[in-house]
């Protein structure tokens, strides 16, 4: 099932760093690598801003830690942690280059 | 998808040819992102003359407007849902693409477009500019939030934005007035037929590629100088206060209690002051009327029944101020995010909560505010539990038996006593009721995949007077012609019913009238909840509204119909055992007896199936709660 798929990849601290936006703490920042999500909710996200490359920074949450605030591409967008677990980040070492956002 | 006009084959799609209207009047519409200030423009151009209905056949809502230019000529402004692209995913985007493309059945193709867009976040509003300007319609693109784009150190070169999209470009704010003449200047011109698109410096991107647009966007900024504004400190400090772990959810508990407070204490002395000002001017039509059947009909058939509507107006009016203040400043997002884990347990989401919390109020505008639900089920699911929540209508009823009924005793010391202890507790069944369906509800028929929450944060901005006006105004005028003539026709029927047939040309004792038949008819059916067929009769007429009850009793007992007649208590202590009497509150607190409602219902879920499946279900849970309560006070169980 894909749940516990997910779960896992949530809970897994890998050596690379964070993996998926929901595993950002607050303070850090990834870069998208992709959506691992149905095409039009992957579609939606991306008009929110969620687009391969951009940078995203965990901002504040709802008491509970979820849904959590992300800023991202100039907006602020609130997600629940089972979709922010399917935004898949660029893996922190090959991609020094940070700076794709104005 | 597209290009349907012309081709024979699809003759079903073009059969009808949408009669165009004669009158050659010009037609503008209004697009933009959400959170882009759009709302505020239409405003703006339009003031009052506006008026809200649907897109036909769908449950959109349209909102259409004339703006007043200079030499008296006027602008049809019709204002398009709020949309990120036109890729037709949600019914909006659909209604959206559909009216500008002229496909839209009953609404005139536009002849120009306004787009307007956030400047403090035009890297990403932009990308909406790609698909609009596609269309090659006269399009004028509206940079909002000028202030805010200048206080926070942004900067556009307009001009050169004009020549990178080929489409003239205004910077405004709409919230304050500036730049607006400049708007005004664009549709002047395209009704005179003189504006025309020259090709964009900037070619056009391929539309259906969400990562290309955004590029083709940054890179149209980049040609046109845009340095993005810094961060919106305001907001940052803001949130620190407003999504504290412990500030914030204090905050919102207090927000939620202040909105109660003012509807039920705030409106209160207004609301009496309403019903003693329909009370005396019925006295009064009636002394003007000779005495008869006429007298009969408009005082106690008309004036009682729009009167007793037009008492919630406080409420209403009061409850949208609220919702104004909450969404336009910005704080409803953050609310919504507050709520969504507690409402996520019931199955629901964050932005179910405010329809809910509107709906203690009134069902109707509750039903009305769940368009902000994009999910289709989540919204449905918020529209079938809204009527359980105590709204204002069960008022009445709730009062008039509490009072005859529950001797005022301390309940929990000082604090409570046992009447408003029963109204509190009236209060937590509707809920309790309403959590239990949506659970029902989100686990089997409108069992979802859980939609993804995606909830945009605005920043804070200070809510102006007059987008509040003119909400309030606006959604008080769909409320009082919506349920006004329900309930003037439901009124008239009764009063007839109860009327007639006539005996020896006057009206017959109401044991004999039609409703008294009905009353008779039903009282099998309901003796076992405690009920005789007075009130029986009582329960017919509340289907159109739950407040009618009241005067219906006054009616049929010749009182003064209001909750504190004391002459309708102790008639009512005489009609009704306790059993009944706790059994009336009961089936009051979740039967669904409301025609607005019924009525909003079917509109905004496109058929008569879920409003009769809701109102089965609702009578049903009632009537049995009901029985189950006759029975148990009849053999003492809570003595």
């Amino acid at each position: 099932m894909q749940l516990s798929v997910n779960k896992d990849a949530n809970e897994r601290n890998s050596p690379l760093g964070p993996q998926t936006l929901a595993q950002l703490k607050p303070g850090e920042s990834g870069i998208l690598d992709r959506l691992d999500l149905p095409e039009d909710i992957a579609r939606r996200l991306m008009e929110l801003g969620f687009l391969p490359g951009h940078t995203i920074v965990p901002a504040r949450s709802a008491p509970g830690g979820e849904p959590r605030v992300y800023r991202v591409d100039g907006s602020e967008v609130a997600l629940r942690r089972e979709t922010a677990a399917r935004l898949i980040l660029r893996p922190a070492s090959k991609d020094p280059c940070k700076a794709l956002e104005p | 998808m597209s290009d349907c006009h012309d081709c024979g084959g699809c003759a079903v799609a073009t059969a009808p040819a949408p009669a165009r209207r004669a009158a050659p009047e010009h037609v503008v519409a209004i697009i933009g992102p959400p959170n882009s200030g759009k709302s505020t423009l239409f405003n703006r151009l339009t003031g009052l003359r506006q008026k809200v209905a649907n897109f036909p056949g769908v449950t959109v809502e349209q909102r259409v407007g004339r703006a007043k230019m200079n030499g008296h000529r006027e602008v049809i402004l019709v204002d398009l849902p709020g949309v990120y692209s036109l890729n037709p995913r949600s019914e909006d985007e659909q209604v959206t693409r559909d009216v500008l493309t002229g496909q839209m059945h009953d609404v005139p193709k536009p002849d120009a477009v306004l787009l307007i867009l956030d400047s403090t976040n035009l890297g990403r509003h932009l990308v909406l500019a790609a698909p609009i300007l596609s269309l090659k319609l006269p399009t004028l693109v509206i940079l909002n939030m000028a202030d805010d784009l200048s206080s926070r150190g942004g900067k556009i070169d307009t001009g050169e934005l004009a020549s990178q999209l080929g489409a003239p470009v205004a910077l405004i704010s709409a919230a304050k007035g500036d730049g607006v003449e400049k708007v005004f200047q664009f549709m002047l011109g395209t009704s005179a037929g003189t504006t025309s698109l020259a090709p964009p410096k900037m070619e056009l991107p391929i539309l259906q590629d969400v990562p290309r647009c955004r590029q083709w966007a940054r890179d149209v900024g980049i040609g046109a100088a845009y340095q993005a504004p810094s961060p919106p400190l305001w907001t940052r400090r803001l949130d620190a206060i407003f999504l504290h772990p412990v500030i914030g959810p204090l905050i919102f508990l207090a927000v939620v209690a202040g909105v109660f407070q003012t509807i039920f204490r705030g409106a209160k002395p207004l609301m009496d002051g309403l019903q003693k000002l329909v009370q005396i001017s019925g006295h009064w039509i009636g002394d003007v009327l000779p005495a008869g059947i006429l007298r009969s009909l408009l005082v106690e058939g008309v004036w009682n029944g729009v009167g007793s509507v037009i008492v919630f107006l406080p409420q209403i009016l009061l409850l949208f101020l609220f919702i104004g203040i909450l969404e336009d400043s910005g704080y409803l997002a953050r609310a919504a995010l507050i709520a969504d884990r507690t409402m996520a347990k019931f199955g629901l989401q964050g932005k179910s909560f405010i329809p809910l919390l509107s709906a203690y109020a009134c069902a109707v505008p509750a039903i009305m505010a769940t368009r902000t639900i994009e999910s289709k089920r989540d919204r449905l699911a918020t529209i079938l539990i809204a009527p359980f929540m105590t709204c204002s209508a069960r008022l009445p009823i709730y009062f008039l038996i509490i009072a005859a009924f529950i001797q005022e005793r301390p309940f929990l010391g000082p604090f409570l006593g046992t009447q408003a202890a029963a109204l509190l507790g009236l209060y937590a069944l509707g809920f309790l009721a309403a959590i239990v369906t949506a659970r029902l509800l989100k686990s089997s028929i409108l069992k979802s995949e859980r939609t993804p929450f995606m909830l945009e944060m605005p920043p804070y901005r200070m809510p102006t007077l007059r987008s509040l006006g003119l909400r309030v105004y606006d959604r008080s005028k769909v409320f009082l012609h919506r349920a006004g003539t329900v309930i003037l026709v439901c009124a008239v029927v009764l009063w007839i019913l109860a009327h007639l047939p006539l005996q020896n040309g006057q009206p017959p004792d109401i044991s004999d009238s039609y409703a008294g038949m009905i009353g008779h008819a039903i009282e099998p059916a309901i003796k076992p909840l405690g009920f005789n067929w007075k009130i029986g009769i009582g329960l017919i007429s509340s289907i159109a509204a739950r407040e009618t009850i009241v005067a219906t009793f006054g009616t049929i007992y010749g009182m003064e119909g209001t909750s504190d007649s004391v002459g309708l208590q102790q008639a009512l202590q005489k009609e009704l055992t306790p059993g009944g009497a706790f059994a009336l509150l009961i089936f009051f607190a979740f039967a669904m007896q409301c025609m607005s409602t019924i009525a909003v219902v079917r509109r905004e879920t496109g058929g008569w199936k879920w409003p009769a499946i809701q109102f089965a279900y609702m009578t049903l849970v009632a009537y049995m709660c009901a029985l189950v309560t006759n029975v148990a006070v009849r053999s003492g169980i809570f003595t």
